[in-house]
């Protein structure tokens, strides 16, 4: 009962700040008006803020940053042992180095390696958390962008990329992170500079209790929904997640801005009723999911839940089964990969909740930004199919959906699945799944969960399996770098067609977006893409496990 | 000189990244860090940081071979490390349906699954408290009970051989469908070689003595809590280890709960460091620090056995049980 009244109040939480926060960020966006640090950042980075960018120029724009943020964020991994605060670790190798450097940058934030074990304080805060912030800038950036592609006539620009990054990380990334960080701090989240505190326990043995700036890096780890945790156990660790109440906060601050940007949508469009056809997409998504995850942990499944009596391996105490489920479901609806408890010992349809939300491509309500524009594709798809179904040209917000159009979103819908099927299927081919931990359909459960949370940008993990070998590190690498920069690159092609585009007047034949039954007509597609992608997978991993 | 727009591009990108690395990546956490000097913070932001730990990390109470130290409230099992280790934190990440074991000569080859891991710390755990370590789908011995079930045709036809897997010794059940069962031979993969695996619900009751916290092992590795089904089950054993009444005990882990937040966030939790710390204010000299219960380091010496329901019986378990619940 107290997990469900958990999950309510989180839903009512998100619902109160809809409006505000969602009115903010539309300011924020949409605001004119430099402040002096802002000006500084222009002058020092040498953009002219004023100058409106074609889809081109923003897409070289945001492959540019990454592309050098990569490289940045490489080097300083490979030297890190030379530098400040390095606690004396070593250099970290070249093949971690890639995959976490890609992995950050990416917002996806998988982690091949323990960050109590590899990663010095300077690594984490200056390389690691700074890509927490831009990565998660540069998907609202995108976001808005495609938004900019609806709202604008003919003008055939987006905006400008270098001013999006600044102001939507100084505006709206930097303070919230900062009360957020301040607020885990009161609940116990360290935050300090030291290499760890030797103590003696009650029983005479040594413990090395380990320091850090984690509170600044957690909060944005959870609001920029990037997930990778400062410690090897992530939000499990009492540390990072010290309490009942600081675990509802991070839940909160996970779905924070993805289900406040629709509300960003709707004010740009100029018309607040389409925000709330899609955030409510989002909701319904949402809430069956986590529904269905706490249902099927509380209620167990699996041998060893049913020995143990409750599935609490992998979980611990002051979180219980149904909070952590709902951890679990928030996680990977979003594309944070954040984990309170180990998803690798979730009853087996418990566990096959996770990889079902990240296939569902992450759009209920999704990464932030990423989310918003995974689900605006989804809604282009569905306006198609309807069209089909009237024998009527397709539109969306008074732009056309076209050849052009409709290819890009079949491209971009395509490219996830690809990458997870493909990649999978290299595992097994090449021999590379002997590292999983588990045989049988659990051996695939993890190989399959590993490329979804890669390609999807998500991050968490099944666990159970090894992948800091040479191999998954460069597969997984270049799943997270294709699975994050075509659906980007394709989105900023979109929305460049539809900014060209003149808008087309209402007329009798157009489906109305903002109803309940294109609503339900969103869902229904989303759903039906998705099974009948994935089903073939899931049935030979999870759904084989559970049923035998 | 004007530059191609390729390189202005990225130099400009080089540019954002550097600012942007200050702001977020120095300015940012170490302000915070400074704001996490001012008193009233500066405890938590440190780590809080009692005598002889952290009230937020948990540790194991056993002595230096890994056994439970019987005066103190016992901690979950740990798969950070040698367990509770801070620098290597873990959860175990077996699945649901692990229940195989690789059985070696070699310990080093040989690995328990998830479920006779579970099987072996409820026995353990029953030991040490005198109460049943029965579970449903474990073994009297304490391993997973499981069989390997080979039909005729594969999946179907009459059964043809019957193999307890994690057994090398006598088999839980002497025979499954009139078919006798074997104990395993070492090095076989019964599963490879065409047995369908049957996990045997037994008749264990479905809500055991021991309760679930005291059996998995946890997410972090350092959890610092308990259920108070676990911290109760351990009050009659402290209660007679430190000369103290139940009661006594009883409110000391009332005193060292936490319920739900708001009524309503996350689940009651016991703080075993802090209701241990207590427990030694409260009686640091009692019983337990000199008299005969303290030889009980000693996994259930003779002292405890006197008070115990199942004395002699549980003994003969007692050495095997404690180690294979120590924390794997």
């Amino acid at each position: 009962m107290a997990g469900w009244i958990f999950v309510v109040s989180l839903v009512l939480a998100l619902v109160a700040v809809y409006r505000p926060f969602g009115d903010y960020m539309y300011r924020v966006v949409t605001g004119t008006r430099s402040s002096v640090a802002e000006r500084g950042i222009y002058r020092l980075v040498g953009v002219n803020p004023a100058a409106e960018q074609t889809w081109g120029v923003y897409a070289r724009s945001v492959l540019a940053f990454s592309a050098v943020s990569v490289l940045f964020l490489y080097l300083l991994l490979r030297v890190q042992d030379k530098l400040w605060l390095s606690l004396g670790l070593p250099a970290v190798t070249d093949h971690i180095a890639w995959n976490t450097a890609v992995s950050f940058v990416t917002n996806t934030n998988w982690q091949a390696y323990s960050g109590e074990s590899t990663m010095g304080h300077l690594a984490q805060m200056a390389g690691l958390a700074v890509q927490n912030f831009v990565s998660a800038g540069i998907g609202i950036a995108v976001a808005v962008a495609l938004i900019r592609g609806f709202a604008a006539r003919r003008s055939g620009t987006l905006g400008n990329f270098w001013v999006d990054l600044t102001r939507i990380t100084l505006r709206i990334l930097l303070p919230v992170c900062a009360l957020a960080a301040l607020i885990l701090m009161v609940g116990g989240v360290v935050q300090n500079l030291s290499g760890g505190t030797d103590v003696t326990t009650l029983t005479g043995a040594t413990q090395h209790l380990t320091g850090g700036p984690v509170a600044s890096q957690e909060a944005v780890k959870l609001l920029g929904t990037n997930g990778g945790g400062f410690y090897n156990t992530n939000s499990a660790h009492p540390f990072e997640n010290p309490t009942t109440w600081t675990n509802w906060f991070q839940i909160f601050l996970i779905f924070l801005i993805p289900f406040s940007l629709p509300r960003v949508f709707g004010r740009m469009v100029g018309q607040n009723r389409q925000g709330y056809a899609i955030v409510a997409v989002m909701g319904i998504l949402a809430i069956a999911s986590v529904a269905l995850t706490v249902g099927f942990e509380v209620h167990g499944g699996g041998t060893v839940p049913q020995a143990v009596g409750a599935a609490m391996e992998g979980k611990d105490v002051r979180f219980g089964v149904p909070d952590s489920a709902a951890f679990a479901a928030a996680t990977t609806l979003t594309s944070t990969g954040a984990v309170n408890s180990f998803h690798d010992s979730f009853t087996p349809f418990g566990g096959m909740m996770p990889i079902v939300n990240m296939m569902l491509g992450e759009v209920a309500p999704g990464g932030v930004g990423s989310g918003l524009y995974g689900l605006l594709i989804l809604a282009v798809i569905t306006v198609f199919v309807a069209g089909l179904m009237v024998g009527r040209t397709p539109e969306y917000l008074g732009k056309k959906i076209g050849a052009r159009e409709m290819k890009l979103a079949s491209l971009y819908f395509l490219v996830t699945p690809t990458l997870v099927l493909a990649g999978t299927a290299a595992a097994f081919a090449t021999g590379n799944n002997s590292t999983a931990l588990n045989v049988g359909p659990h051996g695939l459960s993890e190989v399959l969960y590993a490329f979804t949370s890669a390609a999807n940008n998500n991050g968490s993990a099944f666990g159970g399996i090894t992948v800091n070998t040479p191999w998954w590190d460069t597969a997984l690498g270049l799943a997270m770098l294709l699975g994050r920069f075509l659906p980007i690159v394709l989105v900023l092609a979109l929305a460049g067609s539809l900014a060209r585009q003149r808008a087309t007047p209402e007329s009798e034949g157009t489906l109305p977006t903002h109803q309940p039954l294109f609503v339900g007509m969103v869902v229904g597609v989303t759903v039906v893409l998705v099974a009948l992608t994935f089903l073939p997978a899931l049935a030979l991993g999870p759904i084989a496990e559970g049923l035998s | 000189m004007r530059l191609p727009s390729w390189l202005s591009q990225h130099l400009a990108a080089l540019r954002a990244l550097l600012v942007l690395t200050i702001l977020l990546g120095l300015a940012y956490p170490l302000l915070l860090v400074a704001v996490g000097r001012i008193p009233g913070l500066s405890d938590k932001a440190n780590g809080s940081l009692v005598a002889h730990g952290s009230v937020l990390i948990g540790q194991a109470f056993t002595d230096a071979d890994g056994n439970p130290v019987p005066r103190y409230f016992q901690s979950r099992p740990s798969a950070a490390g040698d367990g509770y280790d801070p620098t290597a934190t873990s959860a175990s990440n077996l699945g649901p349906n692990s229940v195989v074991d690789t059985l070696a000569d070699n310990p080093d080859d040989a690995s328990q699954s998830l479920l006779t891991q579970v099987c072996a710390r409820s026995l353990a755990v029953g030991t040490l408290e005198g109460v049943s370590g029965a579970r449903p789908f474990c073994t009297a011995d304490g391993v997973g009970a499981v069989l390997a079930v080979f039909h005729r045709d594969g999946f179907t036809g009459p059964i043809t051989r019957v193999v307890s897997v994690n057994q090398t010794g006598t088999p839980f059940v002497a025979t499954y469908d009139g078919v006798t069962v074997e104990p395993a031979t070492i090095g076989d993969d019964y599963q490879a070689l065409g047995g369908i695996i049957t996990p045997i619900r037994g008749d264990a009751p479905s809500h055991p003595a021991v309760p679930a916290d005291a059996v998995t092992a946890s997410a972090s590795g350092l959890d610092p809590h308990i259920s108070p089904a676990y911290a109760a089950l351990q009050v009659p054993r402290i209660a007679r280890e430190r000369g103290l009444s139940q009661d006594a005990v009883r409110k000391l882990v009332h005193d060292n709960t936490t319920d739900r937040a708001l009524g309503f966030l996350g689940e009651p939790a016991v703080n075993v460091l802090k209701l241990n710390l207590a427990l030694d204010g409260l009686a640091p000299n009692g019983p337990a620090a000199n008299g005969p219960a303290a030889n009980g380091l000693a996994p259930n010496g003779l002292a405890p056995n006197g008070l115990t329901a199942d004395g002699p019986a549980a003994n003969g378990l007692t050495a095997d049980g404690l180690t294979a619940g120590g924390q794997k």
